[in-house]
C-alpha cells in the first residue's frame, strides 16, 4: 500500500457498528463536504442533504412496480433497506437548471459574467452499484472525449463516493441482466454493506482510507465475508424485472420496423419522465433569454428530453413527429446506438424509467416483446 | 441603443375574467420598464386613455363568444402587426366553453326572463376560430414569467423560449415526487402544455390542465390507465373538462369518457 501509515488500506474490509456511521458523517462534514444521500420526502426515498442518520430512512423500504411506487415499514431497522428512488445522483453533478452566465450591453460592445459557481464539494452517500456504473458513464459523455463539461467536471473531481451494495432488491430492478450489480463495481471511496448489526466497510481509495482510519472499527471477520457474498447472491436472485441482452444492439437495429413500436406509441404519453429520471440520460437545451430593455441577455441550459418535438428541431420542422419515432429513439438510444457512441450500454438496470412513468410502460417488456417475434415488419397481421 | 419609434401594445379583452390582464398589472416592478419600451396604446384595465391604431403588439384576452365579439375580433385582427391570444379563454374558449356541450338555448330560457333580448354564439370558440393568431400563450392564468418571456422576445425580434413539452418535464427539473406514481393521485401533468412550472404536484396536488394540452397529447391513454386503476367515466370527463374543455385533444377525451359513462348519450 502507498501509505503503510493507514492502518485500513484499500481492499480491506472492516466492521463498523452500524452507529459510527454518524462518525463518519461528522468527519465529512469537518472536511468541508456537504453530504447528499437518502431521506423519506413527499412519500418516496430521495437524494437530498443529510447531517445525521436519524436523517436516514431507517426501517423503510419501498414498493415499485411499473408506474408505481409505495413506501413501506420494514420489519426490522435497515438504513438502506430499500431500492433506488426517483431521484439519481445525476441532479447534483449535471444540474437539471444551470445559468451558463449573464452579458449585459457596454458602450458599443458586452460584457460577459461567468457564472458565480463555487461548485459544491458533495460527499454522495448510499450509492448503489448501478448508480456507480451510471456516474462512470457520465464522466465519459462528460469528460471522455476533447471536449470536457466544466460544470460537471467542477463536481465530480471534488466528489467523494460512498457506495452501499444492495441487501434488497426493488421490484423493477434488473441490474443483474446488464452487469451492473449488486456488487459494486470499482471507484467509491468506501464500499458498505449492511448486515443486521453493522456494516461491513471495503475500502476503495486512499482517501477512503484516511478517512476510515479516523473510524472506530474492527477487521471483518470470515463470517462478515460470507454474509456479505450471501446477501449479493440473494439480491441478484430477487431482481424484479429481468432482460435478455444477448446480441441486443443487432436484435434492435433488424427490427426497426418492428409492429411494437407503433403498439408502444398508442401507450406512450411522450410526457419524457423517463429520460429524466434515468441516471444516464444526460441531454440538455440552451436558451438564450434577454430582458425587456434589451440591454442584458442570460445562457441558461435545461435537461431535455428527445421525447419533445423541439429536441430534433431541425430546418422548420421536428424530425421524429411520431410518438413511435420517439420512443423508438430512446429505447435504441439506451440499449444499442449508446454502444456505438461510447462503448458501453446506455441502462444500468436500475428500473427507475419503468417504475417512473406514468402509465408503467416497461423497456424489458418492450424488449421481450420484440424478441419473441423477431423479423415481425409493421402493416403484417400478427 | 438607438431603438426605432416605441411599439404600440394594445390589450383587449372578450367573455373572461380579467386574471390574465391583471398578470400584466402583476409585473409590478418590470412594468416600469415595459413603459419605457412600448407605448401602452390601449389597455382599459390599466388607464381610460385610449390612442388610435395600427397597433404593433395585440394581447387578446377572452373567447368569442357573441356576433358583436366577431366583428370586434375581426376588427383588431385588421389593426395589429402581432395578435397573441393570451389564456385558456382565447387560446381554447375557456371554462365557458363548457356551454359547447350542451344547448345554449336551454340555458337561456332558465337564466333569463327574456331571452330574445340576449344575442350570443352557439359556442365560446378561441379567437383563431375567427382570425389567424401569431402565438397562443397559454395558461389559466397566463404566468408572469411567460408574458415577459413572449414581450421581450417581441421587442429584441426572437422567438420566445416558451416550451410545448409536458408538465412532467418541469415536474421532474423541479426535483418533485411525482404525485400520479408515488400517491396514485390523477394527474393531467403528461398531457398539459408545461409553462406554470409544474406547480400543483409540488402541492401533492394532480396538475388541472391549465395550460391545455401538450405538442403531442396522447389523454386516451392516460384516461385509460386511470379508468383500469378505478376512477369512474363521469370522474374522467370532469378531469378533462375544465378550463381547457374545448381543446381539441380535451374535447375528444372528455367526449371519449362521455360515451364510456353515457353509451346511448353520446356527450
Ligand atoms: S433506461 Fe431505465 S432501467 Fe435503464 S438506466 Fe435508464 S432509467 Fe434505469
Ligand atoms: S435516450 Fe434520449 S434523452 Fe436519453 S440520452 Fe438518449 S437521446 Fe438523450
Ligand atoms: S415511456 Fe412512459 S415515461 Fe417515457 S415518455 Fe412514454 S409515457 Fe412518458
Ligand atoms: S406529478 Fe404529474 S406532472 Fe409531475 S411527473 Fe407526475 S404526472 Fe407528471
Amino acid at each position: 500500500m502507498a501509505d503503510p501509515e493507514v492502518r485500513t488500506p484499500t481492499g480491506s474490509l472492516w466492521r463498523m457498528e452500524k452507529a459510527q456511521l454518524q462518525t463518519l458523517m461528522e468527519k465529512l462534514t469537518q472536511q468541508g463536504y456537504t453530504i447528499i444521500g437518502p431521506r423519506i420526502q413527499e412519500g418516496a426515498i430521495v437524494y437530498d442533504e443529510v447531517h445525521r442518520i436519524s436523517d436516514l430512512p431507517i426501517g423503510w423500504t419501498d414498493e415499485q412496480d411499473g408506474g408505481s411506487y409505495r413506501l413501506k415499514r420494514r420489519g426490522d431497522e435497515a438504513f438502506f433497506g430499500y431500492a433506488v428512488g426517483p431521484h439519481s445522483w445525476k441532479r447534483f453533478l449535471h444540474p437539471p437548471v444551470f445559468s451558463l452566465g449573464r452579458t449585459r450591453r457596454n458602450g458599443q460592445g458586452f460584457e460577459w459574467t461567468p457564472p458565480a459557481d463555487p461548485p459544491p464539494r458533495y460527499a454522495f452517500l448510499g450509492v448503489r452499484a448501478c448508480e456507480l456504473h451510471a456516474i462512470a458513464i457520465l464522466d465519459r459523455v462528460f469528460m471522455g472525449g476533447p471536449y470536457v463539461d466544466p460544470v460537471y467536471r467542477a463536481r465530480r473531481e471534488a466528489l467523494f463516493l460512498i457506495a452501499v451494495q444492495c441487501t434488497t432488491a426493488g421490484g423493477t430492478c434488473f441490474c443483474a441482466s446488464m452487469g451492473t450489480g449488486p456488487k459494486a463495481p470499482p471507484g467509491a471511496d468506501l464500499i458498505l454493506t449492511e448486515l443486521p448489526d453493522a456494516f461491513v466497510v471495503e475500502i476503495g481509495t486512499e482517501r477512503g482510507a484516511a478517512l476510515m482510519a479516523e473510524i472506530p472499527c474492527t477487521p471483518a471477520t470470515e463470517a462478515d465475508r460470507a454474509a456479505v457474498e450471501a446477501h449479493l447472491e440473494e439480491t441478484a436472485r430477487s431482481m424484479g424485472r429481468q432482460l435478455d441482452t444477448a446480441d441486443l444492439p443487432a436484435l434492435l437495429y433488424r427490427n426497426l420496423e418492428h409492429p411494437r413500436w407503433e403498439e408502444v406509441a398508442q401507450r406512450c404519453l411522450t410526457c419524457g419522465n423517463c429520460t429524466m429520471v434515468c441516471p444516464t440520460c444526460f441531454c440538455f437545451t440552451v436558451e438564450d433569454l434577454s430582458d425587456l430593455a434589451g440591454t442584458q441577455a442570460e445562457r441558461v441550459r435545461r435537461w431535455d428530453s428527445c421525447f419533445t418535438t423541439a429536441f430534433t428541431y431541425t430546418a422548420g420542422r421536428p424530425i421524429r413527429q411520431s410518438a413511435k419515432a420517439r420512443y423508438r429513439q430512446w429505447l435504441t438510444h439506451k440499449l444499442a446506438s449508446w454502444w456505438d457512441q461510447f462503448g458501453t450500454s446506455g441502462c444500468v438496470g436500475c428500473g427507475r424509467c419503468i417504475t417512473w412513468c406514468p402509465v408503467g410502460i416497461d423497456l424489458t417488456e418492450e424488449v421481450r416483446a420484440i424478441r419473441e417475434t423477431d423479423g415481425a415488419l409493421a402493416g403484417e397481421r400478427r | 441603443m438607438a431603438r426605432r419609434r416605441k411599439p404600440k401594445l394594445a390589450v383587449w379583452k372578450f367573455a373572461s375574467c380579467d386574471g390574465c390582464q391583471l398578470t400584466l398589472l402583476d409585473c409590478e416592478e418590470e412594468l416600469l420598464t415595459l413603459a419605457g419600451e412600448v407605448e401602452i396604446a390601449y389597455f382599459l384595465e390599466a388607464s381610460r386613455a385610449v390612442v388610435r391604431g395600427p397597433y404593433d403588439l395585440s394581447l387578446v384576452e377572452g373567447s368569442i363568444s357573441t356576433p358583436e365579439q366577431v366583428d370586434q375580433i375581426r376588427e383588431i385582427r385588421r389593426q395589429s402587426r402581432f395578435l397573441v391570444a393570451i389564456g385558456a379563454c382565447a387560446t381554447a374558449g375557456g371554462i365557458q366553453a363548457l356551454r359547447n356541450f350542451a344547448d345554449v338555448r336551454g340555458f337561456l330560457e332558465l337564466v333569463y326572463a327574456r331571452p330574445e333580448y340576449i344575442k350570443t354564439l352557439e359556442k365560446s370558440l378561441p379567437a383563431s376560430a375567427y382570425v389567424p393568431v401569431d402565438f397562443e400563450l397559454r395558461g389559466c392564468p397566463i404566468g408572469k414569467g411567460p408574458l415577459l418571456e413572449l414581450i421581450s422576445a417581441f421587442l429584441n425580434g426572437r422567438r420566445p423560449n416558451i416550451p410545448n413539452h409536458s408538465v412532467c418535464i418541469e415536474c421532474k427539473r423541479r426535483g418533485t415526487v411525482c404525485v400520479m406514481v408515488a400517491q396514485g393521485i390523477p394527474c393531467l401533468g403528461p398531457v398539459t402544455q408545461a409553462g406554470c412550472g409544474a406547480l400543483c404536484p409540488a402541492y401533492r396536488r394532480g396538475c388541472y390542465g391549465c395550460f391545455g394540452p401538450m405538442e403531442t397529447p396522447n389523454p386516451a391513454s392516460l384516461g385509460d390507465w386511470l379508468l383500469a386503476r378505478g376512477m369512474s367515466s363521469p370522474d374522467l370527463v370532469r378531469l378533462f373538462r375544465t378550463f381547457n374543455a374545448y381543446a381539441p385533444a380535451f374535447r375528444e377525451a372528455g367526449e371519449r369518457y362521455a360515451e364510456a359513462a353515457n353509451p346511448d348519450r353520446s356527450s
